[in-house]
């Protein structure tokens, strides 16, 4: 049993280690073949026309390629909640936007069956000025939805956020921080996805609203929903996941059943960076 | 489940399948109008005046500019002269608004554009529209100030709908193409500004079309909004058909910007989200 990913990093995607996978009756949701992506990322933080002269005089090149993701294959049956784990930087986010279509593979191929929703920021494409109702649609708009899929769910979704009487009317500027990641929240686990990426959100509100989330979430599961967990809380991935993934430098170095690959992924954190450079070399 | 199936592959030569392209831009229609909406709704939320400021500020403008013309040209020039300012002003700041606000609507959004899929076009399409919407009231003053200065109404104005359709399509042409360019140089952002004063200057605005001397005969041909602020001009102020020379000028400079502006957006698109 490999104690670091130094060790099964240099297996294919193919032969990753898999220890008990969901079942394979289900039908398909998400299926990742070989999936690179690389940035080309400019180290200039803010391109302008001085810095491009300057850069041009000394004849240096700006553009440095980064491997965010590398071979990444799996296959993901609905039902299956997976939990994706890794050290930042490890590739985790952009395996996400990916599957949601906001970067494209640099090589391989991604199939997605259904709707994809995010939940990788809280609140995107709110307004604060605008109120709750009103953001409730333009955040629907903003995931996909129609007005009237929207129309539709919106008691429902105005139910979960529990927001104390009339705020649903007033401009979200008037919100604490936590009513608007519930009210965020509330939009996202209500869009009906077929697929809902979710990266750290789960820390939202308080106690009692944390509780409620998880429950939502597991009873999206048991619709046959199917679910992509990023967490640094190794608990909550043991916790609600039935499937893990861990990452590391944008391979893909494990996967199967979660308290298995946080096992895993905890001895490595124990044994540190230091041992996996030598490792590596 | 819904049954679609979406696949991701690597694009090929920079521009994504056009056709499933626009079916997207076309089904999130309803998003890009929320959009305009709110922006039109949030923009003057705590002013006294609130929404009025959407009348108010082309109508000030007019005066400063007919203020500033009239003493530049030593003497009172007439209400059609203002007619002529105002109608063309009104376009004007239509259109650099829409390029000046369209340039930033991508790098502005970028929490959007980083966590969520859709096409990034929607957002310079979005700002346009919102200028649209903000142009239509201003038309109900022009017909007041049109009516004041004694020139009459006639079938014939109804042309100015073809350079107006023109002056839409090559801002939104323009907006595109300098949301692109901004995410790679932000210094687009600090010279639009600029540029687009000397194109005030440099359009039949604050002058007539037939006042270009010869030495400056070249604007005619090199600046796309001569033929398209003069086609409008001779339709809403003087009541006539525009020269056809104008409309085919017009026609060509916003279908080049056009395709200019979408083949930068959507042959870059997929490096947005890195260049945020």
């Amino acid at each position: 049993m490999p104690c670091c990913p130094g060790s099964v990093s240099s297996l294919s995607a193919s032969e990753v280690a898999l220890d008990d996978v969901a079942p394979p009756t289900a039908p398909l949701s998400v299926r990742v073949e070989n999936l690179h992506i690389t940035y080309r990322a400019s180290l200039e933080r803010r391109p302008t026309i001085a810095r491009t002269v300057r850069r041009l005089g000394r004849g240096q090149r700006v553009v440095r390629e980064i491997h965010a993701v590398q071979g990444v294959s799996l296959d993901v049956h609905q039902g299956e909640v997976v939990g994706v784990i890794g050290a930042n930087g490890a590739g985790k986010s952009t395996l996400m936007r990916a599957l949601a279509g906001i970067l494209p593979p640099t090589r391989g191929r991604i199939e997605v069956h259904g709707r994809v929703s995010t939940l990788l920021a809280l609140g995107v494409g709110f307004n604060a000025k605008l109120t709750g109702r009103e953001n409730v649609t333009l955040g629907g708009l903003a995931a996909g939805l129609t007005r009237e899929e929207i129309a539709a769910r919106y008691d429902e979704i105005a139910d979960f956020a529990e927001l104390a009487e009339g705020f649903m009317d007033l401009p979200m500027l008037t919100y604490s921080s936590g009513m608007y990641a519930r009210l965020a929240f509330s939009v996202a686990v209500h869009l009906e996805p077929d697929i809902l990426l979710v990266d750290e959100a789960l820390s939202t509100g308080d106690a009692r609203f944390k509780e409620k989330s998880f429950v939502r979430m597991q009873e999206l599961c048991r619709r046959a929903r199917t679910i992509f967990l990023v967490s640094h809380g190794l608990s909550t991935i043991t916790q609600l996941c039935s499937d893990a993934l861990w990452l590391h430098e944008g391979r893909l170095v494990r996967r199967g059943r979660p308290k298995d690959v946080v096992a895993a992924y905890k001895r490595y954190l124990a044994v540190g960076d230091s041992a996996f450079a030598d490792e590596d070399a | 489940m819904s049954g679609e199936v979406q696949v991701y592959t690597p694009f090929r030569r920079g521009l994504p399948a056009l056709a499933p392209y626009l079916r997207e831009l076309w089904g999130r229609r309803h998003f890009a109008f929320e959009l305009a909406r709110t922006e039109i709704r949030t923009q003057n939320t705590g002013t006294g005046l609130g929404q009025l400021w959407l009348v108010l500020n082309p109508l000030l403008l007019t005066f400063v500019y007919y203020a500033l013309t009239t003493i530049l040209a030593g003497g009172a020039r007439g209400p059609a002269y203002l007619a002529h300012i105002m109608a063309g002003l009104f376009l004007f700041y239509f259109f650099s608004s829409s390029v000046v606000g369209g340039s930033t609507s991508i790098l502005s959004s970028g929490r959007l554009v980083l966590n969520t899929a859709f096409p990034k076009m929607l957002l310079p399409l979005s700002v346009v529209l919102v200028n649209v919407v903000r142009f239509v009231p201003t038309l109900g003053i022009y017909a007041v100030v049109h009516a004041a200065a004694g020139l009459g109404f006639g079938v014939r104005m109804l042309w100015a709908v073809v350079p107006f359709v023109l002056v839409v399509t090559f801002a939104a042409g323009l907006a595109m193409l300098f949301a692109t360019l901004n995410l790679y140089l932000r210094d687009t952002k600090a010279f639009l500004p600029y540029t687009m004063r000397i194109w005030l200057y440099l359009s039949p605005i604050l002058w007539l079309p037939e006042q270009v001397p010869d030495a400056l005969g070249f604007v005619r041909w090199l600046n796309p909004l001569f033929p398209l602020v003069g086609a409008w001009s001779d339709a809403v102020v003087e009541d006539v058909r525009p020269p056809t020379w104008m409309l085919a000028a017009g026609a060509a400079w916003a279908l080049a910007a056009l395709v200019a502006g979408a083949y930068a957006l959507l042959s870059r698109e997929r490096e947005f989200a890195v260049r945020l």
